[in-house]
């Protein structure tokens, strides 16, 4: 019972006064650190779209580049982010998963394990245009792939690779351990643990992790600059073999040229990279919203 | 039952590679065997790849020549006149475009794999050299000027626009010039210190033009170097410098870069043809039309067409397909015909 005598002493109050200070400097700081990553995205959203709404239309999303700016389009870069972004999650997205479910469910904890996963941490933060000087020893030269679009999806799939491996373990971690205890408790193998309780469970985060790996791919130039995309592709990719360029290849020669015309061209571009941006992320969160309502626990 | 199964693992990636392959065939052997070479028939791709200055021009030929030969796919790139050569001598590209000739080591490279080249004048470029529109001191400066702000001894000393000429006021003098990949430092280094590649390396340096163009429109104290088509285009915000090469001062103009009086900040830009990929009829097409549209879209685009009398030349070397440069360790300043000629 000395509490409300300790209250009553000016030194209390005093303190008091001053935690309550520093936890509202606080709840101000880390409101304007949230804001500001907003704020910068609207202000990039506001200027983009002040400078190329104008230019968008269906025209340009189905034009060829061209060196009259008013008749420059965006189709057959559209067309090549979408063949490699297609390819690139046709490599990377089983390899991750599979890499995934291995070290989280089947590798047994000794030094190897440790390696592996040591080197796919690090090699997540290894720069990209590191994978694309690679991409061309090996798949351009090595392999003969020639500047195709699919040599440009392997490199792109060892950009991501590391990524999603890490972001699918994350989504497998978030499976309680209890669930498949209680599995294997039933007489279930391992697998048939890992195929039917702890897949469909962790479907949801691993799919949103691997999905912004793939946004990442989609907006990634410098490997691709660095196998030989093509600037001036005037017909559409049919093939995994053709030639191709993509959206922020397109969007770069047109900004680094002198016409103000084409700086539009650009800005219009750079909303349709950013539409197709949003639609990957859209459904990453309509994958989370439909697979958790599925969820029986 | 189990050794269908197996059977069936193997056979399914195996199935997949050769699906890919046939692809693969399909998507590269197209027009190899076609010879008739009449108008809309051709087919085939042609990759051009290099310099970044030419591109326009490639670009706008290719767009082009696809309303003639709507069966052809030429594709261009941009790696640099250096990166483009690298691909040229590897095989991988059949025209390599180029803002300076082609380098001793680069013809021995070619050379080491077999392969031969067309050296073809398209265009010129004029370097312009530009300071902000309120700088009322200069507006003519000579080469040996220039090479005094320029040169490697320049750095960290000539900081000051009177340590240039005494004539000029006690401001600080900030310098703006594309990067050490670009052809167009190769070409100004060359032309005003003496040496390629020689300068100081205490200026603020872009590959982008526009950067530097951004750069000199807000500064009062700078003066930048770069592609005449860029200051064509931003006239308004930059004020241009006429250059004394030792004959007066010369105003940078289509006019002066033409008669050749623009002296030494204009220069040829190149295309290269692969002897190898000559054999392919498309590519024969294709750099035919080159050569007869490349005075025109090369103007459209902002670039200085070669005098006509140049063209018939270029004209005549690519249709007796001589081989080799005549580019190659030539001063800058020299008209282009008088080059052309020597080989005659």
């Amino acid at each position: 019972m000395t509490a409300p005598a300790l209250s009553k002493t000016a030194e209390w109050r005093h303190r008091l006064l001053r935690r309550h200070i520093v936890g509202a400097v606080a709840a101000v700081l880390l409101r304007v650190a949230a804001v500001a990553g907003i704020a910068a995205l609207v202000l990039l959203l506001v200027v983009v779209a002040r400078d190329g709404l104008d230019r968008l239309s269906w025209d340009f999303i189905t034009s060829y580049p061209s060196r009259f700016a008013s008749q420059a389009g965006i189709r057959s870069a559209l067309l090549g982010s979408l063949w490699v972004l297609g390819l690139t999650a046709a490599f990377a997205v089983p390899v991750g998963i599979g890499a995934a479910i291995y070290l989280e469910e089947f590798a047994p904890p000794n030094w190897l394990t440790r390696i592996i996963e040591t080197n796919i941490n690090n090699l997540a933060g290894v720069p990209s245009i590191v994978y694309g000087l690679l991409g061309l020893a090996l798949f351009v030269r090595a392999m003969e792939l020639g500047r195709s679009v699919l040599a440009g999806a392997l490199t792109l799939s060892l950009v991501v690779l590391p990524i999603v491996i890490v972001s699918a373990r994350e989504g497998l971690r978030t499976v309680p351990p209890s669930i498949r205890e209680a599995s294997l408790a039933l007489g279930a193998t391992r697998w048939q643990t890992v195929w039917h309780q702890v897949l469909p469970a962790a479907l949801a985060p691993m799919m949103t992790g691997v999905i912004l790996a793939l946004s990442r791919a989609i907006g990634e130039t410098a490997p691709l600059i660095t196998i030989g995309a093509l600037l001036f592709v005037p017909f559409d990719p049919h093939g995994p073999l053709d030639s191709f360029t993509v959206l922020p290849i397109q969007i770069f020669n047109w900004v680094s040229r002198p016409q103000p015309a084409f700086h539009q061209a650009a800005a219009a571009g750079i909303i349709v990279l950013l539409a197709v941006l949003l639609g990957m992320n859209a459904i990453a969160i309509a994958i989370r919203y439909w697979s958790e309502r599925r969820r029986q626990w | 039952m189990r050794a269908l199964h197996l059977a069936g693992r193997t056979l399914v990636p195996l199935a997949l590679l050769a699906v890919l392959a046939a692809v693969g065939c399909g998507g590269t052997s197209g027009g190899a065997g076609d010879l008739s070479g009449g108008a809309g028939d051709l087919s085939g791709r042609i990759v051009i790849d290099g310099s970044s200055t030419v591109f326009p021009i490639s670009e706008a030929v290719a767009e082009e020549f696809r309303i003639e030969q709507p069966g052809v796919e030429v594709v261009v790139g941009i790696s640099g006149t250096g990166g483009g050569f690298q691909k040229f001598c590897n095989g991988e590209t059949d025209i390599s475009d180029a803002s300076r000739p082609i380098r001793q080591q680069e013809i021995d490279a070619c050379r080491n794999k077999g392969i031969d080249f067309i050296e073809l004048p398209v265009a010129f470029d004029a370097l312009t050299v530009v300071v902000h529109p309120s700088n009322d001191w200069v507006d003519c400066i000579t080469v040996a000027e220039l090479k005094k702000m320029w040169e490697p001894a320049a750095q960290g000393t000539i900081t000051r626009w009177n340590q240039v000429n005494p004539g000029w006021p006690d401001r600080p003098l900030r310098l703006y010039g594309p990067g050490t990949d670009s052809g167009t430092f190769d070409y100004f280094t060359e032309a005003i210190v003496g040496k390629e590649d020689a300068s100081r390396g205490d200026y603020t340096a872009s590959e982008d033009d526009n950067v530097l163009v951004q750069g000199v429109a807000g500064d009062a104290n700078a003066l930048g170097y770069f592609g005449l088509a860029y200051y064509l285009e931003n006239r308004s915000r930059l004020k241009a410098l006429k250059v004394d090469g030792g004959q007066g001062c010369v105003e940078p103009s289509v006019q002066n870069v033409i008669n050749g009086t623009y002296r030494p900040l204009s220069r040829p830009l190149f295309i290269y043809v692969s002897t190898r990929a000559m054999e392919r009829p498309e590519v024969r097409a294709f750099v035919d039309f080159y050569v007869d549209v490349a005075g025109d879209l090369a103007s459209e685009v902002g670039y200085v067409r070669l005098p006509d009398a140049a063209y018939d030349l270029v004209r005549q070397r690519w249709q007796t397909r001589r081989t080799g440069t005549l580019f190659q360790g030539v001063e800058p300043g020299l008209r282009i015909e008088d080059i052309l000629a020597r080989e005659r």
